[in-house]
């Protein structure tokens, strides 16, 4: 079977880009959720009745009005196996519902892919934008040009009272949930993170770990996002969002600046020991590969590591998952295939730069 | 104090909830805690927002009368049933929202602090919504000047507000 392109390369072409503050977020995103009126949520509709629904959807990328975004890709979910769908999922694409629940669902996917269309996933309509680096207000713009699109072809649930309807009372209202990606190395390191993520959630914003459990965030990766979509504006949810997250940039930066001055050897041990390991190991999970990257991202951005290429660092977050290790390294690996081959992928990609 | 579910062993897990400043709390038994079948903080990994959601929308006190049960409330588009949904914690159609919405603005004030949307209004199924909050602020700027004596400004502000409502009446 021919290679989907979007397997090809675990760096999305969007990430590519140099975005403002991407020494300490890497990307912003945003989504929105919309369904149809007058026809059940994907939960409760019959197949007939999401297959109707996906159609429809569909129609508005067939009419052309999605050109803008360049040459679209239109993808059903039933033509993909599981590990086409897992990658996606890697690739923060499509969300694990997409790829776990068999309904009629697809995927409208820009060439760039830093816009996902989902279709049928919890909601009907789920339109989502992703920018490198903190970019959050570009973000929510694009997403609801492309909102607009769909709005001139089909008829939204909305009421005046409850705003968008969606099948989550947690989404109802701006249907809105964006998120910035950062990394805090500095701030888990000085022991401040809990006290700075308590604060977070106080005002109406959530954090967790973009790899692994609650606050047991694996590479000191963190995702903050808005957690209130009623009563509030899609501008206030925003600004709110932008300005706490701001503050976390600064107080990561200060952190870093104070540990540079107060234990430059230490630090400096401690990202090129990571970085030792990581050109030198020969089998490595995802959790020390998660942590020695991030001393390693820290490393770079403190201009401890000059030899390193951001850019490398941001394709092997996503290229060391298990499901684009095995696209990469071929099917059906155990866990200790996977460890070996992670090693050896991590080995060749930051050896070629030094 | 005892359980909120059962009323009659005493409650061992609580919640607290604060969303916007307005605190939410939640007492319950670990037997009604497991026959719901929620997995509860600190009990297990498996705990998400919709186990949490599923918690306060269950929140009702007892009532003898199974007929006056919010469990009993379905909605006549999609069939699910108020029961149905507090375990998953998810609407089935649009018009859930109708149906359940008695029970709706108690959840949606502990949700999101908010009961009503103030955000993006689409073109066409927004209706008249956009003129009226238009009506809105325009009624509110056009008090402001009549306070301040700036009757000139206030009746262009009148006039326009006019125009506004007789566009959405015809």
């Amino acid at each position: 079977m021919a290679k989907k392109k979007f397997t090809k390369q675990a760096l999305s072409q969007w990430m590519k880009g140099e975005g403002p503050d991407s020494d300490v977020v890497i990307s912003s995103r945003v989504r929105i959720a919309r369904n149809l009126r007058n026809q059940p949520f994907p939960l409760m509709a019959s197949p007939e009745q999401s297959s109707s629904a996906m159609e429809q959807l569909l129609c508005v990328a067939e009419s052309g009005r999605l050109n803008g975004l360049g040459k679209i890709e239109q993808i059903r979910m039933s033509e993909l196996t599981e590990l086409e769908k897992l990658v996606l999922v890697e690739k923060h694409l499509i969300s694990p519902s997409l790829a776990n629940e068999s309904r009629n669902s697809a995927l409208i996917l820009s060439p760039n892919e830093d816009i996902s269309i989902m279709i049928n996933e919890e909601d009907h309509l789920r339109i989502q934008c992703l920018s490198p680096g903190f970019q959050v207000r570009e973000a929510w713009e694009t997403a609801s040009k492309i909102d607009d699109i769909f709005e001139e072809q089909v008829d939204y649930a909305f009421d005046e009272k409850h705003g968008y309807l969606t099948s989550c009372p947690t989404n109802v209202g701006s249907g809105i949930r964006a998120s910035v990606m950062m990394h805090l190395p500095a701030l888990v390191m000085t022991g401040q993170i809990n006290r700075i993520l308590s604060a977070v959630t106080q005002v109406g914003l959530a954090v967790r770990g973009v790899y692994g459990e609650g606050s047991e965030a694996t590479g000191n990766l963190f995702q903050v996002s808005n957690q209130v979509t009623l009563g509030q504006s899609e501008q206030e949810i925003i600004e709110n969002l932008f300005q706490v997250a701001r503050q976390i940039i600064e107080h990561e930066r200060s952190a870093r600046g104070k540990l540079l001055d107060e234990s430059f050897l230490r630090v400096e041990d401690r990202v090129r020991r990571s970085f030792g390991v990581l050109t030198q190991a020969r089998i490595m999970d995802t959790k020390e590969a998660s942590q020695r990257l991030s001393d390693v991202r820290l490393g770079y951005h403190l201009g401890l590591l000059p030899e390193v290429d951001s850019l490398v660092l941001n394709e092997l977050l996503v290229s060391m998952q298990p499901g684009f290790l095995q696209m990469t390294f071929g099917e059906a690996m155990s866990p200790e295939d996977r460890d070996r081959s992670r090693a050896e992928l991590i080995r060749s990609r930051l050896v070629t730069l030094s | 104090m005892q359980c909120q579910e059962c009323g009659k062993r005493p409650a061992t897990l609580h919640f607290t909830k604060i969303v916007n400043g307005e605190k939410t709390e939640l007492h319950i038994c670990e037997t009604c805690a497991r026959e719901k079948g929620e997995l509860l903080p600190g009990t297990s990994s498996g705990f998400s927002i919709h186990n949490l959601l599923s918690g306060l929308l269950d929140f009702e006190p007892h009532n003898p009368n199974p007929a006056a049960r919010p469990q009993a409330v379905k909605c006549d588009t999609c069939g699910m049933t108020y029961a149905q949904f507090s375990k998953i914690g998810r609407f089935g159609c649009s018009d859930c929202y109708k149906h359940f919405s008695e029970r709706l603005d108690p959840l949606l004030k502990r949700v999101h602090g908010n009961t009503v949307h103030v955000g993006k209004v689409p073109k066409r199924a927004g209706g008249h919504l956009q003129t009226k909050r238009e009506i809105d602020r325009l009624k509110k700027e056009m008090q402001g000047r009549i306070e301040r004596e700036d009757f000139e400004t206030a009746a262009q502000l009148r006039d326009r507000i006019r125009e506004l409502e007789n566009e959405m009446s015809g």
